[in-house]
């Protein structure tokens, strides 16, 4: 245990002192993949402990990202960086949760995927959304006075929130909520049975995925600097999922790996080939039929088998 | 100014429509019904279809062999798709299952940029059907009148096969409880194969008559799949009628709305699905929800 | 104006019926279950047994009839509330958590009502109520040397054992079993009886069962059901020599 603390430790040290050593392209990838990585995280809370799978989670990045986009030009302060995009994130994931989750299985797959294109066909025709081009120009908030423009400054603002995040995700699967959502997972029948009101069990984990998702959005675009409606496309949803296999379902650390893989392989791929899809589709195809429990699962010993 | 004629030619279109997302739909529902699974990679095969036909009208310049062999040929890679990856995936669950599938569609989608190029290929519509015709006042391309005819006699087709044959009754079976028709001693495994691939071959057949409307390209698969899901959503996964019934109704919605609300024309599917789920969150032909 | 000579019933099933299309698995069925007591339910496959659990319990709406229990209806309530009035059900094909440990399968059954169940923070392992709970469930059922075992590698026994060590963990005032003891060796059918027997009286049984050694030695009285009604009811040895019992059961067993 003491190693594995060093470990960690010693990996979050690294992250933090990155851009003194690296270049700008470097830490951006980096600071890409700690944004993916807590929006991969909290669909993994879905995914992996409450057994719950959503196409749609892009729907909340969204949301998020879009709230920051609107609020931050005319105010940017913390409240329209964070607050708000997370009480919108929140609002949209309580509303498209309670009609989702009545339905189980696979209607729920196919509902949260079309809420995330519904949001899509909103923005990309809404002129006062920037429609196809989407918002640009959003500056980067100003935190306790200080504008955190710099990308020293703006590293460790998002290492603060990501980091926050990912023990908030991390405390909850440890609490007695997520050995429910557990217990959901392995077997809602059951559970229902001997007395939890499991549909309510399940919309709370959905606003609380939904409300992280939504951060990582807003992070997104105060990282970018812009946001256009691709950020809804389901097939921005699929891309965590892809994260979340690839790295791990169930293990809420596996996002890490699994957006540090997925980007760098975009990275690196995209430049030698421009076959990128087909590798992606053929490694997600491979995984899936070959690695279900992804690289942590792979690190555990447990290769073909689900964690 | 709302002239009989204008509603009369767009109604048509949206039937054109409608008609090509009930051969896509067709395939969808089946195969949910059967492996509650939903294929993600549905769509591809709508594209493949699109480009079988570019292919065949490269060899051959007749449209109608595009026609017979694009579904043929989408029919096989369903089939290989299903036996490869699919089959090792029963036991897993649909989840697996769905994530396959969507990792296919990138997959798909390359590999036509690979082989086909990047840039949209177009299949022109056969020499017989390149006029317009006059039907009740509006003025028709031919064609669209050809798909909505051929549409109509698929679905005809399809509902005797399923509802007057033996075969149709197995399929029922299979699709109605796979676990139940297993145990009667119906070739279960044979039976997912031969459903897929007819299903994939639908989809296949809607590219390949899309052709001539909306052209091929890489992106149509994904861009058609979301009707479609919505199409199976809102008819019952798993109901032929309610695929019909569905696709009809979403395909007059959508032209609609392109016509007349062209700045909310993309939400009016959504609305359409947002109204029958809170009415009927099972759909409308769909099993009831336990 | 008549007094009440009796409590009145634990649990009263008033012309429940359950149909399925064409198919009437319950064609009305009526009997009253006294606090306290031990009831088997028998009767040939395909009778309504399960269906009848299933209607109780809140797995399926009944099509008519009332049920009343602890003097409130809950016919067509869902599961959930159900089992938080104070019925738990074992079912006839094992449904357990089978990725989760002996403890933790019981632990959370015994969490059911407990306050605390949507804590975001803190630790499961400081929730003793419900963890005491499940150990005395662990050894009510003999499973205290299993504790850490995942469900789904006990044996099938240990595991029939564990499916209505759940039941039992949410500390039901009504247990349904449904053929807890079935597929099991002579050995472990007779463990379970004695387990069965060891229950305190404050849990009321009823327990679907085709093991008729088990019936007689549970059992105060048995409600014999074919075709979705009841037949008859009684003691073990009056319902035993029922003719119509024997005929019912011919070819069945």
């Amino acid at each position: 245990m003491r190693a594995r603390s060093i470990g960690l430790g010693l990996v979050v040290a690294a992250v933090v002192a990155f851009p003194l050593v690296a270049g700008p392209y470097p830490v951006k990838l980096l600071q890409e993949i700690l944004i993916w990585g807590i929006f991969a995280m909290s669909l993994d809370l879905l995914m992996g402990y409450a057994g719950m799978v959503s196409f749609g989670h892009s729907a909340f990045f969204g949301i998020g990202a879009y709230t920051a986009a609107l609020l931050l030009s005319k105010w940017p302060g913390l409240l329209a960086a964070l607050g708000a995009p997370a009480l919108a994130a929140a609002v949209g994931a309580l509303v498209i949760g309670f009609l989702s989750i009545r339905v189980g299985g696979v209607y729920f797959i196919m509902l949260t995927l079309a809420f995330s294109q519904m949001f899509f066909a909103l923005t990309f025709q809404n002129a006062f959304l920037g429609a196809e081009d989407g918002i640009t120009s959003v500056p980067r908030p100003h935190v306790f006075g200080l504008r955190i423009a710099a990308l020293g400054a703006f590293h460790v603002y998002l290492l603060a929130i990501v980091g926050a995040a990912a023990l908030f995700l991390h405390s909850i699967v440890r609490a007695p909520f997520g050995h429910v959502l557990r217990g959901i997972h392995d077997n809602e029948e059951r559970m229902q049975a001997v007395g939890y009101p499991v549909a309510r069990y399940k919309l709370l984990a959905f606003v609380i995925a939904g409300t992280v998702a939504g951060v990582a959005g807003s992070l997104y675009t105060q990282f970018v600097g812009s946001i256009s409606p691709d950020a809804f496309l389901w097939t921005t949803s699929g891309e965590a999922l892809l994260m979340v296999i690839i790295g791990g379902t169930g293990t809420l650390n596996g996002a890490w790996l699994g957006a540090a893989a997925f980007i760098l392989l975009q990275s690196l791929v995209s430049s030698y080939t421009e076959r990128w899809m087909l590798i992606l589709g053929l490694t997600f195809v491979l995984f899936v039929l070959f690695a279900p429990g992804g690289i942590v699962g792979a690190l555990r010993g447990r290769v073909g088998v689900r964690s | 100014m709302l002239v009989v004629s204008d509603v009369f030619a767009q109604a048509l279109n949206g039937l054109a429509y409608g008609v090509l997302l009930f051969l896509l739909s067709v395939g969808l529902t089946l195969i949910f019904g059967m492996l509650d699974i939903v294929n993600l990679a549905h769509g591809s095969y709508y594209m493949l279809g699109a480009y079988a036909g570019v292919t065949v009208l490269m060899m051959t310049d007749s449209f109608w062999l595009a026609l017979v062999v694009a579904p043929v040929a989408v029919g096989l890679v369903g089939a290989v798709v299903e036996r490869l990856c699919l089959r090792p995936l029963y036991r897993r669950g649909p989840l697996d299952q769905v994530l396959l599938t969507f990792g296919l569609i990138y997959l798909f989608e390359d590999l036509v940029k690979w082989i086909w190029g990047g840039r949209v290929r177009s299949i022109p519509a056969p020499a017989l059907l390149t006029t317009s015709v006059n039907v009740l006042g509006a003025t028709v391309p031919s064609y669209r009148v050809f798909v909505i005819v051929f549409g109509l006699a698929v679905a005809v087709a399809l509902w005797l096969l399923v509802e007057k044959t033996r075969l149709g009754a197995v399929i029922r079976a299979a699709v109605f409880d796979s676990e139940m028709a297993a145990g009667m001693g119906i070739p279960i495994d044979r039976v997912f194969t031969g459903v897929f691939a007819f299903g994939a071959g639908l989809a296949g057949l809607s590219g390949v008559i899309a052709g001539p409307i909306q052209s091929a390209a890489p992106s149509i698969g994904a861009t058609i799949l979301i009707p479609a899901l919505i199409v199976v959503v809102v008819g019952g996964l798993g109901s032929l009628k309610g695929s019909l019934v569905g696709s009809l109704i979403i395909g007059q919605a959508e032209t609609f709305g392109k016509a007349w609300l062209p700045g909310a024309s993309m939400l009016m599917i959504y609305a359409v699905m947002a109204l029958v789920l809170t009415l009927r969150p099972q759909g409308l032909f769909g099993r009831p929800l336990k | 104006m008549t007094l009440p000579l009796l409590a009145p019933a634990l649990l009263t099933i008033d012309g429940v019926t359950r149909t399925f299309g064409a198919l009437s698995a319950l064609a009305g069925v009526s009997f009253a279950l006294e606090a306290r007591e031990r009831r088997a339910v028998i009767g040939p496959n395909g009778a309504g047994k399960t269906t009848l659990f299933n209607v109780i319990t809140g797995q399926l709406p009944p099509s008519g009839g009332r049920i009343v229990f602890d003097g409130r209806p809950i016919a067509g309530l869902p599961p959930h509330t159900v089992a938080r009035r104070g019925v738990s059900r074992s079912f006839q094909r094992t449904n357990l958590f089978p990725r989760l440990a002996v403890l933790e399968n019981l632990r959370l059954a015994a969490a059911a009502g407990a306050a605390g169940s949507y804590n975001l923070f803190g630790r499961v392992e400081r929730v003793t109520t419900p963890l005491a709970r499940a150990r005395e469930t662990a050894a009510a059922v003999g499973l205290a040397e299993r504790l850490d075992t995942v469900a789904g590698q006990l044996s099938y026994g240990e595991q029939r054992q564990l499916e209505v060590g759940v039941a039992l963990a949410t500390r039901p005032k009504l247990l349904l079993l449904d053929e807890p003891t079935a597929g099991m060796s002579p050995e472990e059918t007779q463990r379970m009886t004695r387990m069965l027997e060891g229950l305190p009286r404050e849990v009321t049984l009823l327990i679907i069962e085709h093991d008729m050694d088990v019936v007689a030695s549970l059992a105060d009285r048995v409600t014999v059901l074919h075709y979705g009604e009841v037949l008859t009811e009684g003691t073990f040895d009056e319902v035993k020599r029922d003719p119509r019992v024997y005929e019912v059961y011919l070819g069945s067993e």
